[in-house]
Order: C-alpha cells, then sequence, then structure tokens
C-alpha cells in the first residue's frame, strides 16, 4: 500500500525500516457499528491489523474490550493510538507492549487427518505442546491448544507434514502482569 | 423539563433547548413527521435549500461565521448521500454541524426499502460521530449528545439517523443539562509544565515565528484576542494557514500573509529558516509544508492542538501541547508575563531585517493593465470597496480563492469561510446563504470562479426566496483556472476538459431568478460597477470578466521545499520553463 505514499516527497521517508509488532487493547462501548468503526479507522488510514479479537466484558455496563494485534513504525503506532482514541465511543487506549509484562495467549483448534505412523507421531508431539485431543475419528484428530502465537505456529507447521487440514485461531487476548489494570 | 411527546416534538425541542434558531433542509418522506412539528412552531426558522449539498455548506457558512453549531435536516436515502460532500467538507475543515436525517422505519431497515440507505455505514467515514436512533427512549439523549460531541474538542459533523416510526412515537423528553457523556471527554487545559518549557523556548529563540491555523478561530473570538496579545508581547512575526485568516489581523505590524502552496515569500521563508516554530490550532497540512523532509529543516517545533493525533502526525515537533488553544494561549501569557520573560531583542531585531529583505520581494506583486481586468486587481478593488463595511467573505474554490486568500485581508475572525481540507466547488454560494441568514445585516460575498459557482447555482433560488442579498462576485476567465494553470506547467499546455464551455450568460441567469446581474470587463470601470452590486438590495451576481490566462503566483511547486518557491516574476520572463522545475516526483503528487 506504500508503494506510491513512499516516494512521495509529502510523506515521511523517516523510520520506515524499524516497523515494529504492538499489541493494542481497547476497551469500547458495547453499541452497533463499534467494530466497524475501529475496522474502518484502520483501512481508511491504512494501517494493518495482524489479528483482532473482541468479546464483551462487562455485561452490566455493555463494555467490550478489542485487542488488536498491528504492525507500524513508532510513529505509525502512536498515530494508531490516537486515532483509536477519537473514536467517540471508545473508553481507553493502552499500547500493552509498550507495558512492562505483557502475557499474550491465543486459542487454535487445529485438524489432523492421518492413519499409522502419522497418528502416532500427531498424538505424541500434541502432548509435548499440552494439546488438548477434543475430537477423534479413526483417521483424525482435532487438537486444541492455547498458547502464544509462536507456540502455536510452531505446532502447526509441525502437524503439516503429518497430515494437516485446517486450523481455526481465535485471535490473540492479551493483558499485564501484576495487580494493575489497564 | 420532561415532557410527553413524539419523536418528531422532541427533534424540534432539542433544536430549541440547544439554542438553534436557524436550520437548513430539504423535506421528503421520511422527514414528515419533523416538517410537520416544525411547521406548528415559530422559534426555529427553517431554510428550504435546493440541494442538500447546499443544506450542508449553508450550515457550515452558518457555524463558521458564528461559532454556533450548523444544522441541517435531511431526509433519507438520495438526501442524505447528497449531503455526504458538505459533512467531509465540514470534517476536514472541523466545522461542528448536526445533520438530521430521515430514515426508513426500523422494521424496514435492510430491506433495500424506498429511500433507503445505510447511513450510519455511509456517514462514519465523513462524520466525527454518527447514530442510528433505534428506540424512542434513546432520542433525547442522542439529540444533545450530538450537539455536545459535534462543539467539543475538535469539532465536527455528527449524523443522527432517524427512522420513521421513532418520528411518530411517544416518549418522554429530557433537557441537555441531565445529559454527560461517558467517554468523550476532551481536554481543554494544556499541561503547566510543557506550557512553562514552550514559554522559555520562546524567551530563548533567535529566529521565531507563530503558525497558526484553523483552530485559532474554533476556539473562538477570546482565542484570537490572546493571540494578538501573546504577539505583541513577545514581537514575533506570524503567518497563518488558510482556515487561519483573520485570528490575526492583516494589517497588524508582526503579520507575515498566509503561508503553503500560494502563501508569501516572506512567509514560506520565514518557516523555512525559523530556529523556533510555534504551530497553533494548526495541522501541517501538505499545502503548508510541501517537501516533509525538506520543511524548516532548522527548527525547534511546538504544537498546540486539541486532537492529540494532530501532534507528530506528519511532522515530529520538539514539544507538543494537548489542549484547547485559547486555554494554552492563556497560560502562556501568563507564565510568560509572571517569570518575567523578554524576548531576545537583539536577535530578534535581526530576525526582521531578515524577513524584510524577503518582503521586498513583493511575492504577491502583478503587472497591472489597463485594458483587461486582472483577477487579483480585481479582489483588491473589491476589498478597498467594503473593508470599511461589516463584510463576511466565503469562496469557491480554485485560482480565485487563492488570489481572495493574498488579497482580501483579514482583520477579525469568522469572516472568512473557504473551503480548505476538501477543496469542494460550489462550497462559496450556499455558505454564503448561511452566512447571511446568521448576519441578515451584514453584506456578504461569495468570490466565485465562473465554474465551481456552476456546481451549487440552483442555490440562488434560496436567496430570492429568502430575500437574502448575497453578491456573487465571479471572477471569470473562462477556465477552470486551477486546473488550466496546473495543465500548463505540468503537462505542456495541453489544457484537457478545463476550458469552460457553453457558459450561461450569467446576467441573464441573474435576473431568471429573480436576482440583478452586473458584467464588467473595463479596469476603468470596475469600482463603478462594484458599488452597483454593494448597493444592490437583493443577491447579485457579478460576471466580473478578467484576463484568462493569469496563473496564481507566488507558488511551492509540487514536492519542493518552502524555500523554493517560484515568483510571478520568473514566469513572465521568456525562456523559463516552470513545468521544467518540477521534477518526476512532484508530478505524481496534487
Amino acid at each position: 500500500m506504500n508503494a506510491i505514499a513512499a516516494l512521495s516527497p509529502y510523506s515521511s521517508a523517516i523510520g520506515k525500516s524499524n516497523v515494529e509488532r504492538h499489541t493494542l487493547s481497547v476497551l469500547v462501548d458495547n453499541e452497533p457499528g463499534v467494530l466497524a468503526r475501529v475496522v474502518g479507522l484502520f483501512s481508511g488510514r491504512g494501517y494493518n491489523i495482524e489479528s483482532l479479537t473482541v468479546a464483551e466484558v462487562a455485561h452490566g455496563e455493555h463494555l467490550s474490550r478489542i485487542t488488536i494485534v498491528t504492525t507500524g513504525t513508532p510513529e505509525v503506532i502512536e498515530q494508531i493510538t490516537h486515532q483509536l482514541e477519537r473514536i467517540v465511543p471508545i473508553h481507553k487506549v493502552t499500547d500493552l507492549s509498550m507495558q512492562a509484562k505483557v502475557i499474550e495467549r491465543e486459542l487454535a483448534m487445529i485438524k489432523v487427518q492421518g492413519t499409522g505412523d502419522h497418528r502416532s507421531e500427531a498424538l505424541r508431539l500434541s502432548e509435548a505442546f499440552k494439546a488438548k485431543v477434543i475430537d477423534a475419528t479413526i483417521e483424525s484428530f482435532i487438537f486444541e491448544l492455547t498458547g502464544s502465537p509462536g507456540k502455536i505456529d510452531d505446532f502447526v507447521e509441525l502437524m503439516r507434514p503429518i497430515g494437516l487440514v485446517e486450523v481455526s485461531r481465535t485471535g490473540v487476548a492479551a493483558i499485564t502482569r501484576g495487580a494493575q489494570g489497564m | 423539563m420532561s415532557k410527553h411527546m413524539t419523536g418528531a416534538e422532541m427533534v424540534v425541542e432539542a433544536l430549541k433547548d440547544q439554542g438553534v434558531d436557524t436550520i437548513f433542509g430539504y423535506p421528503g418522506g421520511s422527514v414528515l413527521p419533523i416538517y410537520d412539528a416544525l411547521f406548528q412552531q415559530e422559534t426555529v426558522n427553517h431554510v428550504l435549500v435546493r440541494h442538500e449539498q447546499g443544506a450542508a455548506h449553508a450550515a457550515e457558512g452558518y457555524a463558521r461565521s458564528t461559532g454556533k453549531v450548523g444544522v441541517l435536516l435531511v431526509t433519507s436515502g438520495p438526501g442524505a448521500t447528497n449531503a455526504i460532500t458538505g459533512l467531509t467538507d465540514a470534517l476536514l475543515d472541523s466545522i461542528p454541524l448536526v445533520c438530521l436525517t430521515g430514515q426508513v422505519p426500523t422494521h424496514l431497515i435492510g430491506s433495500d426499502a424506498f429511500q433507503e440507505c445505510d447511513t450510519v455505514g455511509i456517514t462514519r467515514h465523513c462524520t466525527k460521530h454518527n447514530y442510528l436512533v433505534r428506540t424512542i427512549e434513546d432520542l433525547p439523549r442522542i439529540l444533545h449528545e450530538a450537539f455536545y460531541v459535534a462543539r467539543s474538542g475538535r469539532p465536527g459533523p455528527v449524523v443522527v439517523d432517524l427512522p420513521k416510526d421513532v418520528q411518530f412515537a411517544l416518549g418522554l423528553y429530557q433537557g441537555p443539562l441531565n445529559i454527560q457523556h461517558k467517554t468523550y471527554q476532551p481536554r481543554l487545559k494544556g499541561d503547566i509544565d510543557r506550557i512553562r518549557e514552550a514559554v522559555a523556548m520562546m524567551a530563548k529563540a533567535k529566529r521565531p515565528v507563530f503558525y497558526t491555523g484553523g483552530g485559532v478561530i474554533n476556539s473562538g473570538p477570546q482565542a484570537s484576542k490572546l493571540l494578538r496579545e501573546l504577539v505583541a508581547l513577545t514581537g514575533f512575526p506570524i503567518t497563518s494557514t488558510l482556515m487561519g485568516l483573520g485570528a490575526y489581523p492583516a494589517s497588524g505590524d508582526n503579520w507575515l500573509g498566509m503561508l503553503g502552496m500560494h502563501g508569501t515569500y516572506e512567509a514560506n521563508h520565514t518557516m523555512h529558516d525559523c530556529d523556533l516554530m510555534i504551530a497553533v490550532g494548526s495541522r501541517f497540512d501538505d499545502r503548508i509544508t510541501g517537501r516533509l523532509d525538506a520543511f524548516s529543516p532548522g527548527s525547534k517545533k511546538i504544537h498546540i492542538d486539541i486532537d492529540p493525533s494532530s501532534i507528530n502526525k506528519t511532522v515530529k515537533v520538539d514539544l507538543g501541547i494537548v489542549g484547547d488553544c485559547g486555554h494554552v494561549l492563556e497560560d502562556m501569557i501568563n507564565v510568560w508575563r509572571s517569570e518575567g520573560h523578554k524576548a531576545n531583542e537583539e536577535a530578534l531585531d535581526g530576525w526582521w531585517k531578515q524577513i524584510d529583505h524577503w518582503r521586498a520581494r513583493q511575492s504577491l506583486a502583478y503587472r497591472a493593465s489597463t485594458t483587461a481586468i486582472k483577477p487579483q486587481y480585481a479582489i483588491q478593488r473589491l476589498y478597498e470597496l467594503t473593508k470599511d463595511r461589516d463584510t463576511y467573505i466565503t469562496t469557491e474554490v480554485g485560482q480565485h480563492q487563492m488570489w481572495a486568500a493574498q488579497h482580501y485581508h483579514f482583520d477579525e475572525p469568522n469572516r472568512w469561510m473557504t473551503s480548505g481540507g476538501l477543496g469542494t466547488m460550489g462550497y462559496g454560494l450556499p455558505a454564503a446563504i448561511g452566512t447571511q441568514m446568521a448576519h441578515p445585516e451584514s453584506l456578504v460575498i461569495d468570490i466565485a470562479g465562473e465554474a465551481s459557482i456552476l456546481m451549487n447555482m440552483q442555490e440562488m433560488s434560496t436567496a430570492v426566496q429568502y430575500g437574502l442579498p448575497v453578491k456573487i462576485f465571479i471572477l471569470n476567465n473562462e477556465y477552470m483556472g486551477m486546473v488550466r494553470q496546473w495543465q500548463e506547467l505540468l503537462h505542456g499546455g495541453r489544457y484537457s476538459q478545463s476550458y469552460s464551455s457553453a457558459l450561461p450568460d450569467f446576467v441573464k441567469l441573474a435576473e431568471a431568478y429573480g436576482g440583478h446581474g452586473i458584467r464588467c470587463s473595463d479596469p476603468a470601470d470596475l469600482d463603478r460597477a462594484i458599488l452597483e452590486m454593494i448597493d444592490y438590495p437583493g443577491p447579485v451576481i457579478f460576471d466580473c470578466r478578467v484576463s484568462k490566462e493569469e496563473n496564481c503566483f507566488p507558488m511551492i511547486p509540487s514536492g519542493k521545499a518552502h524555500n523554493e518557491m517560484i515568483l510571478a516574476e520568473l514566469s513572465d520572463d521568456a525562456g523559463v520553463e516552470i513545468g521544467s522545475i518540477i521534477d518526476e516526483k512532484g508530478k505524481m503528487l496534487v
């Protein structure tokens, strides 16, 4: 998307290379259209979304928490944060990657098919990764695995030669360590 | 304060409670209940426009000339989509609007009903915020919230989409006092430590400049007063964006003129060579900065803005202060005084000498003519003959707009209504109508081009209906002048589609609408003709025939820096090919 912008003397050429991955936590009023506002902001201004999760976290107060994993230079990440803060029903935006310690978890369901050695190898690896078997047939397994996105990537790559059929991932949920809230 | 009434009555009641005296609109099937409620009261005045885009620009003109929220009322479907350009214009120029749109009844939403469109979906990207009202219980809160959001923080347009069944439903109305917003509370006061730091930087500066924008105007007249006070206190030079003209008086001692693509030589060179830039309510737009990596390379930059996302968006600054300009300027003045700061007089003297040297280039000069009306001359005469009156100026978009910004001088805020960010041709006439509604006794002039004016010409009918004596001053060069200028500079003079063919006879057109028409092509007759326009008690179309191929200079060519301006004298001298100054990268820019 930056093919033209990169050539443009009107755009900042500074720091194009130092792209970072950041996890943003966004607390919003759970009202119609709020997710469209967030997603529309990212598409309209040309920001990246690597993953996005959303669910209501306080039913009584109608609050939802959106976790967005995005990439960009520090300048772009700062812009994204401020642009999100402009959206009227957003309560708070926290760049978790700027916090000292953040825990990121993702859940994946991984369908693997195979018989014989492939089948036992899949099962052995799943134990090493502490994945749960949540469905099994004579010729397939579905594993449930929770962990960091990297751990899930690793497990999926191991399953690929064994007989990976498909993967369904939730995207990242994240929270900071310690007693403090966002 | 709480009363039972229908949704449509609540809309009108909320307008009254918000102090709205005038709205602009066009009726249709899905807003009939609101028009019925309007019919039965006399507090809120409704102006019937001829196209919904006109309603939006009229509301903008009203808002910009008064500082109040502008209101428009349109029907569902095409009513809403016609208003989109005006909403986007208001978003880019931070103009507070509330746009009430009709919608099909809630049970028909999503069924592709007659005159249905996804208004909140379509307007999500061109409004500050929008609402679809699903139940009568939500209506009073949303109406008052809409006004609050539109005018608070960085102002902008807000859409309230009103399904017809909600307009008919009965409910309990509540006034604005009971409303407090959960999430939207913009910061008004700047961080005092940062303000102290800014003031200390200012006291040390040797080559400072104030670079101010529309934020000062939006902050209210008090902010303009404080700006003048701070400029007088420090003795610093000041320039402004197109949107900020009038915040500091053009007749003021420290005024450099407008900066940017068609700004003055002295303003742009001062920006380029300064050692401290104090940006107040301005946003480093590409028309201002020119080539970014060569933008004011040696300066420290302070940026005051109410919108945190404006700070460091395109230009990295050394000190950002989030807050309302008025509050921050007030604190700066207090700190400057209480800490006993003094500007570096000796350094400033040298700086002003350098600025005077740039000023001596007389970058706004043009070659005068006794046979043809030069467009710059027309604006100068218009200024001289109207400056001592209570005058408001609106413009369309193009060369005439830049000439107006260069040659018409504003001494007060809220006197200049122009489409800056979006560059909307067709803005000026409806904006003049909105302005005239707010200031019925004042002289309101739309400085126009013959191409732009035709984009919303139908609003002449509105002016006639309401007896609004707006003056449409057309600089008629029979070209889309700015397009033609760029084609001359960038595309070898191949004037593709930029010639205004088959123009109407503007004098007859004025008469056909029931107004007065004047034509002038003789510089010797111009003053008389302008006075005739001013003195005519109704709407006038003035067809000012100007020299056809005049270019707007000075100009920072696309992709160039502030100190690479081209001046009129250069372009007039034989042998200099301006197109050759702009490189391939520059041609890709707009």
